[in-house]
C-alpha cells in the first residue's frame, strides 16, 4: 500500500494517464480539453461467483464489470428506431426506455454513418472498447440495419466488441446471425414470466404481420424471450437480463423472473428503476404508475442477490453518449464533424493506453486489499451507506458542489460493496451554490451516513451536519474503498467509544429524468 | 383506395416502411408518407394493414377518405 495522504502524490500517480491520453489526442491532431478519464463508477466487484471464462469475458467490459466501469467506455449507436413490441414505460417520439431515458432523442444513423462515428470515436478514446446499439427502438426489428453496422465495423476496427439490446420478441430468428457476426454480449429486456404480468406493461406486440394484445401477446413476447435466451446460452454467447422494476405490477414477481433468467444461463440480471414522469409522455407517466424508492429497489436486488450477479451500477445512460460512463463526448462527434473527419484507426495507441489503466487497477485493488485485512478483526452488526464524489479511477477526485452524481457504497465489517448511483441536479454551477439544490442533494444521498469529496464549502458542509450525513473531506484523491473502509473503522472505533450514537437512516429519492452527461 | 399518414403525429420511427407489401411508404422531410397509388389498404396480402398494426402511435395511419375504399381485382 504505497498510498500517502497527500494530495500531490495521488495527482501524480494518475498522470501517465492523462499524458498519454494527450499524447493519443496530439496524435490524431485533434484537440482535447486535457478531461482524461473521467468515469463513474466502480466498485471492487471482483470474480465472486462468476466462472473463469464468464469473468475473463467481463472483466474489462464498462458495463459488466462494476471496477472496469472505471476505467473503460462504451458508446451506443442509433441506427435501429424501429420496435415491434409497445411497452408502457416508452414514448417513442424519444428513446428506447431499455437504455436510456424518455426526453433525449438520439441522432438517427445510417450504418455506414454508424461505422464511421465509432472509429472515430475509438481513435480519439482509446478506453472505447465496447459497440452497442440499443434504443431508439429494437436492434432486431431493424435486423438490415443492425447487422450492417456490425458487418462495417468488424471490417475497420475487429478489437471493438459488439453489443446489442432487445426486447427479444424477434430473438430466436436472430440468433444464428448474432453468432455469425461474432457478437460479444446481448442484453433482453425481460420484465416478467407471467403473461398476466406481462399484459400490464405491454398494451400489444407486432409479429408475423398481425398485432396481438393483452395475455395473448406478452404470452407469445414471454416464449420468445425465454426461448431466445436458451439459444444465445446454447450458442455460448454471454447474455445478460435487464428488468424494470415496476412496484404493484412486477415488483415481486422479478424475483421470479431472476429463477426463470439464471435456470436458462443468463449471467447478469440487471433491475433498474422505472422511471415515470407526466412529462414524459408515457402510458405509466400519464397515469401516475411511480417508480420505486432507493430502498424498495435495493431490497429487491437484495432479495435477487443470492440467486446470481446483480448489475447495480447500471446508469440508464442516454442511447447515444460517448466516452467513459459519466462523461458525455458526443457532442464532438455528431453526423457532420465525423464525416468531415480523417479518421486513421490506430490499434497500437489504444493498446499502450489500456495497458496503462491496468496497471492503475492493480493498484488500486492492492490498496483496498490492504485495508480489508485490517478491518478483518472487527465484529460489528452494523451497515452504513456512504456516498462519493467522484470524477473516475476509482478516487475520491471531485468537489460535492460540481458532483452530478454520487456512488454509494455500503459499509460492513465484511469490506464495501458498491450499490449504486444517485444522479443529482447540479448543486454548483460555476462556482456559486444554487441554494435551492442543496435540499435535492440531501434528499437524494438522505439514507447515506456520510459524503466523501475532494473539496466543498462551509455552506454545505454545515447542512449536510444538519441533515445528520457527514462530510469527510480527509480523503481527497485517494482511493475510494480503501478510504471509506478506514473511516468506517473510525467510525466504529467512535460508536464503541461512545462518542457518537449509531443511527439508521431513512430512504432516499431517484431522481427522474435522462442522464445525460 | 388508400391509407395515408398524420404527419404531425408520426414519430418518423419507420417501423411501418418494411412492412409495406407494396412498397408504398417512404421517408419523405422528416417523416413517412404513403404513396396513395400504391396502398392496396394490405387487401389480398394481410388481415390487418400492416402500416397501422406495427405504428406505435394510434390514429397515425388512417384511412385517406380523398381516395374510394379500394377493392381487389377479381
Ligand atoms: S422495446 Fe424499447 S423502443 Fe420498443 S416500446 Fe419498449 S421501450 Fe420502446
Ligand atoms: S395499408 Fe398496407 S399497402 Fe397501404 S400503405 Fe399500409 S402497409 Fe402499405
Ligand atoms: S410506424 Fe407510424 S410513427 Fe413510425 S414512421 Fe410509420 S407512420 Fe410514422
Amino acid at each position: 500500500m504505497q498510498e500517502t495522504n497527500e494530495q500531490g502524490t495521488a495527482v501524480e500517480q494518475s498522470k501517465p494517464l492523462d499524458d498519454l491520453m494527450q499524447k493519443v489526442a496530439e496524435h490524431k491532431g485533434c484537440g482535447t480539453s486535457g478531461g482524461s478519464g473521467k468515469a463513474s463508477c466502480g466498485s471492487s466487484a471482483g470474480q465472486g461467483d462468476l466462472p473463469t471464462e464468464i469473468w475473463e469475458k467481463v472483466k474489462n467490459h464498462p458495463c459488466y464489470s462494476e471496477e472496469a466501469h472505471h476505467h473503460y467506455a462504451r458508446m451506443h449507436v442509433a441506427v435501429a428506431p424501429a420496435c415491434n413490441i409497445q411497452c408502457n414505460y416508452c414514448n417513442r417520439k424519444y428513446d428506447c426506455a431499455n437504455e436510456s431515458r424518455p426526453g433525449v432523442v438520439s441522432e438517427k444513423l445510417t450504418p455506414e454513418q454508424a461505422a464511421k462515428k465509432v472509429v472515430a470515436v475509438a481513435s480519439t478514446i482509446p478506453q472505447m472498447t465496447v459497440l452497442g446499439i440499443a434504443g431508439p427502438g429494437d436492434p432486431l426489428a431493424n435486423p438490415e440495419k443492425t447487422f450492417r453496422t456490425f458487418e462495417l465495423i468488424s471490417e475497420m476496427a475487429p478489437d471493438i466488441k459488439l453489443c446489442l439490446s432487445t426486447n427479444g420478441l424477434a430473438l430466436p430468428e436472430h440468433v444464428e446471425t448474432i453468432k455469425k457476426f461474432n457478437v460479444d454480449h446481448v442484453t433482453i429486456t425481460i420484465n416478467m414470466v407471467d403473461p398476466e404480468v406481462g399484459a400490464k406493461i405491454y398494451p400489444w406486440i407486432f409479429h408475423e404481420h398481425k398485432r396481438y394484445k393483452g395475455v395473448e401477446a406478452a404470452k407469445l413476447l414471454s416464449d420468445h424471450q425465454l426461448r431466445g435466451l436458451e439459444m444465445l446460452t446454447e450458442a455460448g454467447i454471454l447474455c445478460k437480463v435487464n428488468s424494470v422494476m415496476i412496484p404493484g405490477i412486477n415488483d415481486e414477481h422479478l424475483v421470479e423472473v431472476n429463477k426463470a433468467v439464471k435456470s436458462r444461463g443468463a449471467f447478469l440480471h440487471n433491475i433498474m428503476p422505472l422511471i415515470s414522469a407526466p412529462e414524459h409522455g408515457t402510458v405509466f407517466g400519464l397515469n401516475g404508475q411511480r417508480g420505486p424508492t432507493a430502498q424498495e429497489l435495493k431490497a429487491l436486488q437484495d432479495k435477487c442477490e443470492g440467486e446470481m450477479n446483480m448489475m447495480r451500477h447500471c446508469r440508464q445512460c442516454r442511447a447515444d453518449a460517448v466516452g467513459l460512463l459519466g462523461e458525455d463526448r458526443s457532442a464532438e462527434f455528431t453526423t457532420d464533424k465525423i464525416m468531415e473527419m480523417d479518421v486513421q484507426y490506430d490499434p497500437e495507441v489504444r493498446r499502450e493506453y489500456q495497458e496503462t489503466v491496468e496497471r492503475e487497477r492493480e493498484a488500486k485493488v492492492v490498496a483496498k486489499q490492504a485495508e480489508l485485512e485490517e478491518i478483518a478483526g472487527e465484529q460489528s452488526d452494523i451497515r452504513v451507506l456512504v456516498a462519493v464524489a467522484t470524477k473516475g479511477s476509482g478516487r475520491i477526485n471531485e468537489h460535492f458542489g460540481h458532483a452530478k452524481e454520487f456512488q454509494i457504497y455500503e459499509l460492513s465489517t465484511a469490506g464495501s460493496k458498491f450499490v449504486g448511483h444517485r444522479r443529482v441536479d447540479l448543486y454548483c454551477q460555476g462556482g456559486y451554490g444554487d441554494e435551492d439544490a442543496l435540499p435535492t442533494v440531501i434528499r437524494a444521498i438522505s439514507d447515506c451516513h456520510a459524503v466523501f469529496v475532494a473539496k466543498i464549502g462551509g455552506c454545505p458542509r454545515d447542512e449536510l451536519k444538519g441533515a445528520g450525513i457527514e462530510p469527510v473531506d480527509g480523503y481527497a484523491h485517494e482511493f475510494i474503498e480503501q478510504s471509506a473502509l478506514a473511516w468506517f473503522k473510525d467510525y466504529l472505533g467512535r460508536v464503541q467509544s461512545g462518542e457518537i450514537e449509531h443511527i439508521d437512516r431513512g430512504d432516499a429519492a431517484i431522481r427522474q429524468g435522462a442522464y445525460v452527461a | 383506395m388508400a391509407y395515408k399518414i398524420v404527419s404531425s403525429q408520426c414519430t418518423a420511427c419507420s417501423a411501418c416502411e418494411p412492412e409495406c407489401p407494396n412498397n408504398a411508404i417512404r421517408e419523405k422531410d422528416g417523416t413517412f408518407i404513403i404513396k396513395p397509388e400504391k396502398c392496396t389498404e394490405c387487401i389480398g396480402y394481410f388481415d390487418d394493414p400492416q402500416c397501422v398494426a406495427v405504428c406505435p402511435v394510434d390514429d397515425t395511419c388512417i384511412i385517406d377518405n380523398s381516395y374510394p375504399r379500394y377493392e381487389a381485382a377479381v
